[in-house]
């Protein structure tokens, strides 16, 4: 679908990204203002950054949020990962029968599954908090990786797991050596999906947490009533970071790539 | 070989309980009366009849799907010729694009829906419309990225062919391009009606506490009423909707794709 394009449509191109980049290039100019004033600019200071570290709930939502990401994604890419192995060598009911309830917390709205873990929780007496997060967000993100992985089960020739059963492994041999290794991009980008998530999460949080344990994002939304530019440094350290890990995934493997071809050479 | 199958086993046990087990209680939430014990149940349809016989609450249900219909016509309107525009980049500039699309999507929706609050306290606009430029720019990438990728696939040889066969340029998107990118736009469609008929932080962020959607309805009988049967007698209503638009699109997808063939 390769044609010349036409000057009307770099317009167009340049105006969408500047409505894309505007609230960001706002967030760091702003999270450098002297005053409190979110319209003018009225000089550089450090004073927001400063607050927002001296801050304990902002850096303890920090806290929650990445440890929590963490431990939703390890739990849930591991069990995903494993039961997608298992459905690839199980009847097509059941597989079925479990796509069909990862379907459930996929295509719901967020607000309708939070409310379930919700009721769920606080029917059992479970009391909220930390753990009930994490659990609700391993919940959420085993549907997404299993998604992910069962594509690179598909294509697997069966007859290696076989081969290598012949050959003397012992099936957990043949699990770890053989299939593992060669649905690992499947794995890597359930494991992506599951990060992004649960990083970004706020509903499903918001209504699984309990007193004291907030989230970045249920930080933001509790804090949204007042004035308040200390949000405005922390979305900004939130930029920095996800820029410089977007050029590191997307320029380092440039610059091996270099330095093969050099060394080819 | 077959051994690995007993590997589902506790996912099974997992799924039951984690979703399950929480979609059976909302049900049940919705249809018994509030300060139920587990143990005597009392089913009632009164949570319906009260969203339905009070006037208010069809209103927001109402307000909600309009916004999200008028949300995803302007993310179609915009979104197509972005990537119309795109699509017809150096592939080089094209994975850029795309990359310059995907970033901001990584920074939390949140923060991002907060910045717009400063930078919309420069002029005096309405809390809807606010509420709007919130709604198009969280959902904007989602549709602009579909069309592109079925945009992307058309063979060039089509519109080459087409242009040899004496169809001018407006010819060739009308009766070649169009038809082929539709599959992107209905996809488009999901993505950005069904969560949007839903939100409630945007609307909350940017519409100043005046403009309640029924997500927001929702937060309140759960979070400050503690209605929670009420509550989850909104929230059946509302994936019930989702589940009728969904079941109809996929219909709308599966006719334009009869179409192409």
């Amino acid at each position: 679908m390769e044609q010349k394009t036409k000057l009307h449509e770099k317009l167009v191109l340049l105006l969408v990204m500047l409505f894309f980049y505007l609230p960001i290039i706002y967030v760091v100019i702003f999270s450098f203002n002297s005053s409190k004033s979110l319209s003018s600019f009225t000089g550089f200071s450090l004073q927001w950054y400063e607050k927002m570290f001296a801050n304990r709930t902002i850096m303890e939502s920090i806290w929650y949020t990445v440890s929590c990401a963490v431990i939703a994604t390890v739990v849930s890419t591991i069990v995903g990962t494993v039961t997608a192995i298992g459905l690839s060598k199980s009847n097509k009911a059941l597989r079925e029968a479990i796509n069909q309830v990862n379907n459930l917390p996929m295509l719901n709205p967020d607000i309708v599954t939070a409310i379930g873990f919700m009721l769920f929780f606080t029917s059992l007496r479970i009391k909220t908090g930390f753990t009930t997060m994490v659990l609700a967000h391993i919940a959420f993100c085993i549907p997404y990786v299993i998604l992910s992985v069962m594509p690179k089960l598909r294509t697997l020739d069966p007859n290696l797991a076989e081969a290598a059963l012949d050959l003397g492994c012992t099936p957990l041999q043949a699990l770890v050596k053989v299939i593992i290794p060669q649905i690992m991009p499947g794995i890597i980008s359930g494991a992506l999906i599951a990060f992004s998530m649960s990083f970004d999460d706020f509903v499903i949080s918001l209504f699984t947490t309990g007193p004291g344990v907030n989230n970045i994002s249920i930080y933001v939304y509790a804090n949204v009533k007042r004035v308040n530019p200390t949000i405005n440094a922390l979305s900004a350290i939130i930029v920095y970071v996800i820029t410089i890990v977007l050029i590191l995934v997307n320029v380092v493997p440039l610059i091996r790539e270099r330095k093969m071809k050099k060394n080819e050479n | 070989m077959k051994s690995f199958s007993k590997m589902v086993y506790p996912y099974v046990v997992w799924a039951a309980v984690m979703i399950v087990v929480p979609m059976l209680m909302l049900v049940l939430y919705a249809f018994t009366v509030k300060g139920n014990s587990v143990l005597t149940f009392q089913f009632t349809f009164d949570n319906f009849i009260r969203f339905f016989s009070d006037p208010v609450f069809p209103g927001v249900l109402w307000r909600s799907l309009k916004l999200a219909v008028i949300t995803t016509l302007i993310c179609i309107a915009v979104g197509y010729p972005t990537a119309y525009a795109m699509a017809k980049l150096k592939p080089n500039s094209q994975a850029v694009a795309v990359l310059l699309i995907t970033l901001p999507m990584w920074i939390n929706m949140l923060v991002r829906t907060y910045a717009w609050r400063g930078i919309l306290s420069f002029g005096s606009f309405s809390g809807e419309f606010k509420v709007y430029v919130g709604m198009v720019y969280n959902f904007l990438p989602f549709m602009i990225l579909q069309i592109y990728t079925s945009l992307s696939k058309i063979d060039p040889s089509l519109i080459t062919a087409a242009h040899d066969l004496g169809a001018d340029n407006t010819q060739t998107f009308r009766r070649v391009i169009l038809p082929l990118s539709l599959p992107g736009v209905v996809s488009g469609i999901t993505l950005v009606f069904l969560p949007a008929v839903s939100s409630f932080f945007i609307p909350k962020l940017l519409g100043g506490g005046q403009y309640v959607l029924i997500g927001n309805l929702i937060e309140d009988y759960f979070i400050s009423t503690g209605d929670w049967n009420f509550g989850s007698a909104i929230s059946l209503i509302m994936a019930v909707i989702i589940l009728i638009s969904m079941y109809v699109t996929r219909r709308l997808d599966r006719y334009t794709a009869q179409e192409d063939e």
